[in-house]
């Protein structure tokens, strides 16, 4: 019964290949004095992940592991943890992939534990949520920001296009030799979005987010060890984007960075007639 | 745009780009102009070393050199002490020693080099 | 219970120091450090010797014979070595930090490319030149000037 489970997991195919050690980081700061690690064997079908390799343990062999996941495809950005020392997503990383007889696991550094496999993200919110990631205008009222449309050609947009793709899933802060050390630097996730807003031709906040993103634990900080853009796992490319930051810092040192032309709002459509028969718009329910 | 951090680093950077031009030369003077075959010369003899203090363009280089290199190391460094997740008052303290650091040394060497140069 | 040192999950100098299964220029991220710590301290001492020459010959030689040992001519190369990787790094560094050679961002497409992968040309080119310049400077060391 439990078997057909697990096979089911794991995409379909039934044959098991081999059998592959999952150690485990344990570690509840609550109640345990220190950190453990527990061995269990996992049957290994083709195309299992380490997702579904922890499900087996949690269902067949240990039901007090703790991870976090969600979505279970690379889309939630829950599941990020160290695998085999290196930053991946537990859902995106096939174990037969690895080519290894054994599965080091453990929580993603520079966060703290909650428990077992569990980081705490929340400061990588907290930085994110410091470098106002948001369209700001100054002549437009917030108010009138989500009812009108702004002027954006297609280049304007692949400037950060790329950038947008940011599941916050916090392997490049954990990939970071400057995170490694310093709380207080923001990191790559919350500087690239920071650069992503920056660039948008709609946004005119970059003022109110260089005490963050270009003070002494911003952009600067950051020294192109390249690790952060190799295993984030959307292809953001945190890396050009902090660098792409400091080139534009560097011009606006030298006052040769050119003003901003603000995209405008689009006026309502005022000429097209409305189709016979098109239902209303469902009353607001936010104010 | 501009942050106090950003117009260091900026500065950080064009000195690191002046210092490898500078200490290009220097290094070429000092390691490799002996690969042409007038290795016979000890460049560090007290007599070549003076020489060299008493040309004007030496004395401009020198102290240019002087100056940007302080810079760029002792902000490089200040980088270093910056990661590593200090209090406030303590990079500020960092920050004060480094230039008094600087200061010094470029005075004591600027001095050097004008005393040489007259001598 | 008090809070654990063990939740804190911080890699700290660690995440400094090893460059782990990361790219080549997570260890150039190392070394470029150290280089340059190493040739601060270097520079350093050097204002100050290099000052004693405006107090005489005399002074001048007796601080080249104290210098002029196995010790400080090996240590001068190693700095001699620092000097060489730390200065073409530092250009790679400035050239990407300013944008270069990084490629324009674009729509990630599996699998995807990055900055860093673009720009690996760059630094394969730069070390190169600094073996170049190590060797040119080696052989100036050991043999136009060999260590007495």
């Amino acid at each position: 019964m439990i078997e057909t489970r697990s096979r089911k997991q794991s995409g379909g195919s039934e044959e098991v290949i081999k059998t592959v050690q999952f150690s485990v980081l344990r570690y509840d700061p609550k109640t345990l004095p220190a950190p453990r690690v527990d061995s269990f064997n996992v049957p290994v079908t083709k195309g299992l992940t380490v997702l579904d390799g922890l499900h087996y343990i949690k269902e067949n062999l240990d039901s007090s592991l703790a991870w976090r996941y969600s979505c279970r495809m690379g889309v939630c950005g829950s599941c990020g943890m160290f695998i085999n020392s290196y930053p991946r997503l537990a859902c995106n990383t096939q174990v037969l992939e690895l080519k290894t007889d054994t599965v080091h696991l453990k929580p993603l550094p520079n966060f703290d534990i909650i428990k077992d496999l569990v980081p705490d993200l929340s400061v990588l919110f907290e930085k994110h949520r410091s470098v106002r990631p948001f369209i700001v205008r100054r002549d437009v009222s917030i108010d009138e920001l989500p009812s009108g449309e702004f002027f954006q050609s297609v280049e304007e947009l692949e400037r950060y296009l790329q950038f947008t793709y940011c599941i916050k899933c916090g392997l490049c802060m954990a990939a970071c030799p400057t995170v490694a050390t310093d709380r207080r630097y923001l990191g790559p996730q919350p500087l690239t979005q920071a650069y992503r807003y920056d660039i948008d031709s709609r946004d005119d906040g970059s003022d109110e987010r260089k005490e963050e993103a270009l003070g002494s634990h911003g952009a600067f900080r950051c020294h192109f060890a390249g690790a952060c853009s190799e295993v984030c796992p959307k292809g953001v490319d945190p890396a050009l984007g902090i660098q792409l930051s400091k080139r534009r810092a560097f011009v606006a040192s030298l006052g040769l960075l050119p003003k901003k032309r603000l995209a405008a709002v689009a006026p309502p459509v005022t000429s097209a007639k409305r189709r016979e028969g098109t239902p209303d718009a469902p009353e607001r329910t936010v104010r | 745009m501009r942050t106090r951090e950003s117009t260091l680093w900026t500065w950080h950077l064009l000195a690191g780009a002046v210092i490898l031009v500078l200490l290009g030369l220097h290094m070429f003077i000092m390691h490799l102009s002996g690969l042409g075959g007038s290795g016979e010369e000890d460049v560090l003899s007290y007599s070549s070393v003076m020489e060299r203090s008493r040309a004007l363009a030496f004395v401009i280089v020198y102290i240019l050199l002087l100056g940007v290199a302080l810079y760029h190391g002792l902000y490089g460094f200040r980088k270093i002490v910056f990661e590593l997740t200090l209090s406030e008052g303590v990079e500020r303290a960092v920050t004060v020693l480094i230039v008094l650091l600087g200061l010094a040394l470029f005075v004591i060497g600027s001095y050097a080099t004008i005393t040489a140069y007259a001598m | 219970m008090p809070e654990s040192g063990f939740r804190r999950n911080q890699l700290g100098l660690v995440g400094w120091l090893s460059g782990g299964r990361y790219g080549i220029e997570r260890y150039a991220f190392t070394l470029h450090r150290l280089t340059g710590l190493a040739i601060l301290a270097y520079f350093l001492l050097h204002i100050l010797v290099g000052s004693s020459r405006m107090l005489g010959e005399e002074t001048w030689n007796s601080v080249m014979e104290r210098l002029d040992s196995p010790v400080f001519r090996y240590g001068e190369f190693l700095v001699y070595l620092a000097f060489a990787f730390h200065a073409l790094n530092g250009l790679r560094l400035a050239l990407t930090e300013l944008g270069f050679f990084l490629g324009a961002p674009r729509q990630p497409v599996f699998p995807y490319t990055s900055s860093v992968r673009r720009q690996r040309p760059l630094f394969v080119l730069v070390m190169i030149v600094a073996a170049v310049v190590v060797v040119l400077g080696g052989y100036d060391f050991f043999f136009a000037h060999p260590v007495k």
